[in-house]
């Protein structure tokens, strides 16, 4: 599947994970720091991915205080 | 994975609260944390005209909306920074915003009214960016809030903001600020208006999500002047004992919220500063002195340079 960072302009290919928990495991992704969405929608940690989509991983923390 | 409440597909899933939410119910909880967070805290009441300082980014669109759906009487600052591009983005992001929601938007720009822009400034100080963005920030809210007759000022601090700026001032031990840090800042002087922070009991995580979910279109790009910030590195911190024990942060800030007053300062002596008359300790505030500091550090220049 495809994974697109936004704001990083990366786009990367990722095989053989069967749900987003996996992926963002193998990722090293913190669950906390990120929303995932696929096709405009949020998705949650257990919905299973299938290979022939695109992920989009957004950053949700942000600097100044 | 199922919505807590409805049992419907959930879109987000909180481990903080153990819990998961379809679209609906997270919007009801959102709003609800809002609504909590106003009333608990006394932040303002249906008489006051609220001004909403927003940056174009998630959490401040986030709370303009809120707050306008609650029909409360919010009107939206914007302070263009005058960094370039960035500058440029976030107004527009913010005019947006206020075109579609039929909103009442002022805008202010630094360069336009102190001729320089937040780096330019920045850079003839002693001051990172970030320190003298807040400053600089804090000050023009307050003025715009007294010369348009604002009773009170709401920024869009959420949980992480809050718990973060906790641990710098824990890490340090700075007893002064840690006495200042509240949700609620009261009017202490007829200068100083009230300062709220509606979202400090939702992470950004939450107010990001609710944004995608709401279709507010938000500038998703970081300010330039921030990476490699103190704020940041704190953030990722917390979150990483947040995943490994959900609920962290907010067990970090509303037990702080508890005890607080142990850090409560004694009552400050304020007086108007003596170049533009607003609140301060000092004979000048320390705006006022932020903009000695560059004035000078400018002659020097100009005479070196003669």
């Amino acid at each position: 599947m495809k994974v697109v960072f936004i704001n990083q302009r990366k786009e990367i290919e990722v095989a053989g994970c069967k749900r987003l928990k996996n992926l963002l495991d193998r990722l090293e992704i913190n669950p906390e720091s990120v929303l995932v969405i696929r096709d405009g929608n949020l998705i949650t940690s257990d919905t299973h991915l299938s290979e022939d989509e695109t992920i989009e991983i957004l950053p949700v923390i942000s600097g100044g205080i | 994975m199922k919505c807590r409440r409805c049992r419907g597909q959930a879109v987000i899933e909180l481990r903080r609260h153990n819990s998961s939410f379809c679209k609906d119910c997270f919007f009801d909880y959102l709003t609800n944390q809002v609504t909590l967070a106003q009333e608990k805290q006394k932040m303002f009441s249906r008489e006051d005209r609220v001004l909403v300082v927003v940056s174009g980014g998630k959490d401040s669109l986030a709370l303009w909306e809120i707050l306008l759906g609650l029909g409360v009487n919010a009107w939206g600052l914007h302070i263009n920074l005058g960094i370039d591009e960035y500058s440029q983005k976030s107004e527009k992001s913010v005019r947006n915003f206020a075109e579609n929601y039929d909103a009442e938007l002022l805008i202010t720009n630094i360069k336009d009214e102190h001729g320089r822009g937040v780096l330019d400034i920045a850079s003839k100080t002693t001051r990172t960016a970030c320190s003298a963005c807040g400053l600089i920030k804090r000050y023009l809210f307050n003025k715009v809030a007294l010369e348009k007759g604002f009773s009170v000022v709401a920024t869009g601090h959420n949980l992480d903001d809050e718990a973060a700026s906790l641990l710098g001032n824990v890490l340090h031990w700075k007893e002064g600020f840690l006495g200042r840090q509240s949700p609620v800042l009261p009017s202490v002087h007829p200068k100083l208006a009230r300062k709220v922070k509606p979202l400090f009991r939702l992470t950004e995580r939450e107010t990001a999500a609710y944004c995608i979910l709401k279709g507010i279109d938000y500038l998703k790009e970081e300010c330039p002047l921030v990476k490699g910030s103190t704020s940041l590195h704190y953030k990722e911190a917390l979150n990483l004992l947040e995943q490994k024990s959900p609920g962290t942060k907010h067990s970090l800030y509303f037990g702080f919220l508890k005890k607080r007053a142990v850090f409560e300062p004694p009552q400050l002596n304020l007086k108007e500063c003596l170049r533009c008359g607003q609140a301060t300790t000092d004979e000048t505030c320390a705006f006022c002195r932020l903009l000695s500091e560059v004035e000078s550090k400018t002659r020097v220049s100009k005479e070196r340079i003669c």
